[in-house]
């Protein structure tokens, strides 16, 4: 359905370098990158705001440089909704029917069934500075879905939504993506967004796309250093591989770790998402294959989980639970488990 | 405080001292005549700027090029040079005697001593204030709302009249407004070129030279109150389109 070949493109401190990727009919794919990666470029560049610099983008197979806006069947929702101010829920929502030309008896059939589908029946005489920000999101995308786009893209559909109203239109997503099956590009810096909509996730940093792949294998399998640190596996370390047997690697990262590799031989990365980690006050027999003592540095409180910096350089998140259970503190001595599966090897260039 | 005390002071010395100059003015041909030129003029100045300053406003809020600056710079120009200099800049382009106001001339379009004249120094000194507020008006719409309206279906030009230009209106008929009044306030540029026929500012300086107070004083009060009354009116419809 989408298409980037090579696509480069400059606008202001933002560009895009050398994008490739395709998304297919159907996809939910989402776009993850921190703030000002380019992220908004690349949906404005699919959308025809911007001409490529260099390279192309095939839209249903056609080459889109000579599409405008307007005739490449696409329906767009910003981050602050950008609803028209100066007209109703129902204006909003009948605008694109209307500039398509569409009959009247089928502007109110189809004005109806979206509202309907976003449950904002009730709200098509209200004007968009009366509605809250959960209701002009739903009203925004009535307004792109009402024109049945062949894709739809979403930017940052839900960043400015609070915690509660946020988790209830990301469900929304979801129930409209699986009835409709409308091809979506949505961008967001959001991991949870990613991991919860996405058939595939492609991670954009400093303009560039550094990982397309399943959202299990982008935050559990980074391919790079930069995916690594951005996705929060906050376990990365440096070592070279001493031993591979039946599918494992013995690497010397300061004290041995055992891993589930691919990579047989030479220097690598290893990241260990700190989540994957179990601290105990003893070391006990259990499946995991790397059992690591160590010394807590710093415990520090991040919202309902603290974090434990440790001498060995590994982070491990655990409840406050198993802080007071084992009064956690700087000095305490500790044995760190993790299954050699929740090992992530790849090759470092030296 | 001051301008309201001193436009009642003149309105209030006219009524009390000297009613029947006032009627007399008034009932006046030649007075009402200048009158009604005057607004006419500035409201052909303000269409000139309306029609070709719209455009103009429109790519400046949206588009940055070289030269930008340059552009905005001599948008500005007449706000800080003399009207007295605009009106003689005005008069060496535009006489009938110059090359371009002689092309004028040969299709019947003759600046000097001529309505052509007035409108011409009424929009230089004025079509400023319009493009001005044009451009903050369309600056002051989000061009994601365009951009929206494009990937519902809209052209650009459907995108403009449909979104942008009725969320700029207000403050593209602040700017008309302005602009007229700015016109009808002309003297300086307007005297250079055209002398006749007189428009109220250049009549009430010719009375006030040749009979005093008494014969241009009344003639100021009755702008000042028609000005008003128009003024008035028109912001009101202003607000009350802007509130829907």
């Amino acid at each position: 359905m989408i298409r980037f070949e090579g696509v480069s493109n400059d606008w202001g401190e933002f560009r895009l370098r050398d994008v490739s990727f395709s998304v297919g009919e159907g996809e939910y794919f989402v776009v993850l990158g921190p703030t000002g990666a380019g992220k908004t470029l690349l949906l404005e560049t699919i959308a025809g705001f911007y001409t490529p610099r260099s390279g192309r983008i095939l839209l249903r197979g056609e080459d889109a440089e000579t599409l405008l806006p307007e005739e490449r069947g696409v329906g767009f929702v910003y981050q602050d909704y950008s609803l028209f101010p100066h007209m109703t829920v129902e204006g909003n929502t009948r605008f694109g029917l209307e500039m398509r030309g569409v009959s009247a008896e089928e502007v109110e059939r189809r004005v109806d069934e979206v509202l309907r589908l976003l449950g904002i029946e009730g709200l098509r005489d209200r004007y968009p500075g009366t509605l809250s920000g959960g209701e002009q999101q739903r009203v925004a995308l009535a307004r792109a879905l009402v024109i049945e786009p062949d894709i739809l893209l979403l930017d940052e559909p839900l960043s400015a939504l609070d915690t509660r109203t946020r988790e209830a239109l990301r469900d929304e997503l979801r129930r409209i993506h699986r009835a409709r099956g409308t091809t979506t590009v949505h961008v967001t810096h959001d991991q949870t967004e990613a991991l919860f909509l996405a058939d595939r996730v492609a991670v954009i940093i400093d303009g560039m796309l550094v990982q397309v792949d399943t959202p299990d294998r982008v935050f559990n399998k980074p391919g790079s250093v930069r995916v690594a640190e951005f996705v929060g596996v906050e376990n990365v370390l440096e070592g070279v591989v001493t031993g591979y047997t039946d599918g494992v690697a013995s690497i010397d990262c300061g004290f041995t770790v055992k891993a589930v590799s691919e990579v047989t031989e030479g220097s690598v990365y290893v990241f260990i998402r700190p989540e994957n980690i179990i601290l105990s006050a003893e070391a006990f027999p259990s499946s995991a294959r790397n059992v690591v003592e160590c010394t807590v540095l710093e415990v520090v409180k991040l919202g309902s989980v603290h974090q434990v910096k440790t001498d060995k350089g590994l982070n491990v998140a655990v409840t406050q639970q198993s802080v007071d259970e084992f009064g956690l503190k700087q000095g305490s001595r500790m044995y760190a488990s993790f299954k050699a599966t929740a090992v992530h090897v790849i090759q470092r260039s030296v | 405080m001051f301008t309201v005390f001193t436009l009642l002071n003149m309105v209030a010395r006219q009524v009390i001292w000297d009613l029947p100059g006032l009627v007399d003015a008034a009932t006046d041909d030649f007075v009402l005549g200048s009158i009604w030129l005057t607004l006419y003029a500035s409201f052909l100045a303000t269409l000139i700027a309306v029609v070709f300053g719209t455009p103009l406003a429109y790519v400046l809020a949206r588009h940055d090029f070289k030269g930008k600056s340059l552009v905005e710079a001599v948008i500005d120009l007449p706000v800080i040079i003399p009207h007295s200099v605009a009106g003689i800049a005005l008069y060496t382009l535009l006489m009938s005697r110059s090359p371009v106001g002689g092309v004028f001339a040969g299709i019947g379009l003759v600046f000097e001593d001529h309505l052509p004249g007035i409108v011409a120094a009424m929009f230089f000194v004025s079509a400023s204030l319009y493009i001005n507020a044009a451009r903050d008006g369309f600056h002051s719409v989000d061009y994601r709302l365009e951009r929206v309206a494009r990937t519902l279906g809209a052209s650009q030009s459907r995108a403009f009249t449909r979104v942008t230009l009725p969320l700029a209106v207000r403050h593209l008929l602040s700017g008309a407004i302005m602009s007229w009044a700015r016109g009808i306030s002309e003297f300086g540029a307007v005297v250079m070129i055209a002398f006749y026929p007189m428009i109220a500012p250049i009549l009430i300086y010719y009375r006030f030279t040749t009979t005093g107070l008494r014969g241009s004083q009344p003639i100021a009060v009755m702008l000042i109150v028609i000005c008003l009354t128009v003024f008035l009116s028109l912001r009101v419809i202003s607000r009350r389109w802007e509130r829907g």
